[in-house]
């Protein structure tokens, strides 16, 4: 079989990504978490917050570790593989992701520190000020990664000169006409992802009866804010779908696996869509749904896959299913929501245990939903790398071959998988060391360091939890 | 235009700057990885982590910040670089992961504890050496059809890129091995004393191949040094001078002149490097004027680095203060 580096280096990207952005979607909400229990330690004076504050900075600490290092590898990616993409687009891209670098390091080197070690050197409106910085910092740095995939799905204010892009309006590239859905979507995502991992960990200290008072307080406090935020991304999700509908039609026609143009078509709850012969089998559908969801007129018109010819189609069975993995995630979000409405009186969210556990599961779902939604928006792209303009051959590196294309993507699986399987490790021992640990003196006798977001947990990486 | 020639040259010096302190400061801290095997016990081997645990991480922001600033600034180095040292990025990038998630960990385990400093270690060498191979294509040069690599995979693995990369992994665990001179006292200190000089024949030994093999694979370069016998030629002279002034300090155990006379060697031959291609950033081919964006990207970044190299220089000053003096086993207290 003819090794095809194309096809190799999209599954390399897409799991270099993948792995990547499940860690900052965290940090990007704990930070704002974290700000927030800060304030109201600040505000209220109750030692219960800076408990919880304490034991969510480790976590933050070292989740926000892994995620640089994944970084780093990302940010490679863009010449070693797509080095056609990268020459094409650097006026763009290279001072926009500078300037997440520069964010970042602006970030750790200002304010991280004083917010990991600062709480009993400095005063406590100074460490709540660390805090809100580090919490708005996190949203600069999406900011400038957001503005540049946006500019990939919607390109604007540039120019192509002799095979190169030139800036032509720096506000219209960076303001894209699908970025600021995109940036609702994730700040929102970002939010969900914090507030569910926060849910489900106090869930299960509750459930184990640890630091109850605290835990109890932070599982309150997540589901109210869960009853806001699920519903709400529901609806920026359609604001989005129909700003994609305008700009994408073909991806959206993807996601509703809708192969030919036309009025009052039905939404498909399952289907197995098959590229070859351009039809879907095993529909299970309800009648004009999507043309509803979609235009909002039950016989508004659709866009069709053979709208287009076959080769600007994406892969339309993963875009298809994707999207109703992150649809059908968002679903159970807003289920878990009010049903936690519901036990509220007399304080059942804390006794049910079909509840806390069921929350204890969802603190994955926001993960599988937000890869699900990055696959539905990248794959949903394709043929695409900058939409309408160039593919993913244009950009792909021309000296590529297929066998140095499996060589790195093989390497790289094995080095995150021996990598972060330990940092996710040690994340699962900071979870089990639980408020206990973080408001312990410290087990592990480290030297003092400054700034190091890995030695702000204090829990060994071996040896009993 | 004039404008457009200005920030170049900026650029130019910009990334020049940052590269220079991305190897003085990574230097060191690989040279521990490096030298870790050798390493007279385990008590030596934590004290060794303990003198670059402040400081590490801050100097490989240099090397993050250098790559952004490249595909910004001179985006074809960073198109034509990357796809011809495909297979060695991935083996730097691995190295540094390896390396960093080790030394993270290795504060942190007990019975592991060995495991962290196995990858430590390796990902130190192998980083090292990749770093060192990279300079060697570099002076090489790449093999291009219009504006993008046309090479093989392994064009940049050649027996004078493994040299280079040897003698990278030896220059790192000279400033490595005077580092600890400069931190540490008692046995591992003596350790330092007797190896450094062993180190700096080796990179002496690799600094004259490469001074040597230069002009001939390069006719720019020999024009440079041999048509009019110019001023450059302080360069390898203070190299060499350096390198007599770090066997005297050694001689003499002095504590501070190792470390800082093994920086001006790798100072003056990084500068004798730069001066022989000069213009030339992607060999040997594109002029740093080739390889450029375009005006309003330069200048439009150049702010966002005008406002944080400051701040990041002030930050890394800061941390070398609060932790200067010998460190202590068991810490900086």
């Amino acid at each position: 079989m003819e090794l095809d580096p194309l096809i190799l280096s999209r599954i390399q990207f897409a799991f270099i990504v993948c792995f990547h952005a499940i860690f900052p979607v965290f940090t990007i909400g704990l930070a704002s978490t974290i700000a927030g229990f800060e304030t109201l330690h600040f505000k209220t004076g109750n030692p219960i917050w800076q408990k919880l504050s304490k034991f969510w900075i480790q976590v933050f600490a070292v989740v926000f570790g892994i995620g640089v290092v994944s970084g780093i590898v990302m940010s490679f990616q863009f010449g070693t593989n797509w080095s056609n993409f990268s020459y094409a687009t650097a006026n763009f891209l290279g001072p926009v992701l500078s300037y997440e670098v520069i964010t970042a390091f602006f970030l750790e080197a200002a304010f991280l520190g004083v917010l990991l070690f600062g709480r009993d050197k400095v005063p406590q409106g100074v460490h709540l000020f660390a805090a809100i910085m580090v919490a708005s910092g996190t949203f600069i740095s999406s900011f400038w990664i957001l503005s540049a995939n946006s500019l990939m799905q919607t390109p604007e204010g540039l120019e192509l000169i002799n095979g190169m892009y030139y800036v032509t309006s720096w506000s219209d590239a960076l303001f894209t006409p699908s970025f600021g859905y995109r940036f609702l979507h994730m700040a929102l995502a970002s939010f969900l992802t914090a507030a569910f991992v926060v849910a489900g960990v106090s869930a299960w200290f509750v459930i184990q009866k640890r630091e109850l008072e605290a835990n109890k307080k932070a599982l309150s406090v997540a589901l109210w804010f869960l009853l806001v935020l699920a519903p709400t991304q529901v609806i920026v999700g359609d604001f989005h779908g129909l700003n994609t509908l305008e700009h994408q039609p073909t991806k959206v026609a993807a996601m509703e696996g809708n192969w030919e143009k036309s009025t009052g078509v039905p939404l498909l709850l399952f289907a197995i869509p098959d590229q070859e012969a351009q039809t879907n089998h095993f529909e299970v559908k309800i009648p004009k749904l999507a043309s509803y969801v979609l235009t909002h007129d039950w016989d508004g018109e659709v866009p069709g896959l053979k709208d287009v010819p076959e080769e600007e189609r994406p892969n339309v069975f993963i875009v298809f299913w994707s999207f109703r993995i992150m649809v059908g995630l968002g679903l159970l979000m807003v289920i878990f929501a009010i049903w936690g409405l519901v036990l509220r009186p007399k304080g059942r969210i804390y006794k049910s245990t079909t509840f806390l556990n069921g929350l204890r599961l969802m603190s994955i779902s926001p993960f599988i939903a937000v890869l699900a939604g990055w696959v539905v928006t990248e794959a949903g792209r394709a043929p695409w790398l900058i939409y309408g303009q160039m593919t993913h051959a244009q950009g792909l590196t021309p000296s590529l071959t297929g066998g140095m294309a499996l060589f790195t993507l093989i390497g790289y699986i094995v080095v995150y998988t021996l990598v972060f399987s330990s940092g996710i490790y040690y994340l699962l021992k900071v979870f089990r060391g639980g408020l206990e640990k973080a408001n312990a003196p410290h087990e592990m006798d480290e030297i003092e360091r400054p700034s190091r977001p890995f030695s702000a947990a204090h829990v060994a990486i071996d040896g009993d939890a | 235009m004039e404008q457009q020639f200005d920030l170049t040259v900026i650029w130019a010096g910009i990334i020049g700057f940052g590269l220079m302190m991305y190897v003085l400061m990574d230097g060191f801290d690989l040279g521990q990885g490096i030298l870790f095997p050798f390493a007279p016990d385990e008590k030596a081997r934590d004290t060794m982590m303990n003198s670059i645990a402040p400081v590490w991480d801050g100097n490989e922001t240099w090397l993050v910040l250098g790559g952004a600033g490249l595909l910004a600034a001179f985006p074809l180095v960073y198109s034509i670089f990357l796809p011809a040292l495909y297979i060695g990025v991935f083996l730097l990038l691995s190295g540094l992961i390896f390396r960093g998630v080790a030394f993270e960990f290795r504060f942190k385990a007990k019975t592991s504890k060995y495991l962290w400093s196995w990858s430590f270690s390796v990902g130190s060498i192998v980083a090292a050496f990749a770093q060192g191979a990279v300079v060697g294509a570099y002076i090489q040069g790449f093999e291009t059809e219009g504006f993008v690599y046309s090479g093989g995979a392994l064009d940049w693995l050649t027996p004078f890129t493994v040299i280079t990369g040897l003698g990278l992994v030896a220059g790192y665990s000279l400033l490595g091995s005077t580092w600890l001179i400069m931190k540490t006292e008692g046995a591992l200190q003596d350790w330092a004393y007797k190896i450094t000089p062993r180190l700096l024949a080796g990179l002496l030994t690799v600094f004259t191949i490469v001074c040597i093999y230069t002009p001939f694979i390069d006719a720019n370069v020999k024009t440079r040094w041999f048509d009019n016998i110019s001023v450059i030629w302080i360069l390898p002279a203070l190299t060499l001078y350096c390198s007599y002034i770090v066997l005297r300090s050694v001689k003499k155990r002095q504590d501070g002149m190792p470390f800082v006379a093994s920086m001006g060697i790798f100072l003056f031959s990084y500068l004798g490097l730069l001066v022989s291609k000069w213009p030339y950033i992607v060999p040997p081919n594109f002029t740093i004027y080739d390889a450029a964006s375009a005006y309003n990207s330069q200048l439009f970044l150049l702010l966002g680095f005008l406002f944080v190299i400051p701040i990041i220089l002030t930050y890394t000053t800061w941390t070398y203060w609060v932790f200067r003096g010998k460190v202590k086993q068991g810490g900086y207290h």
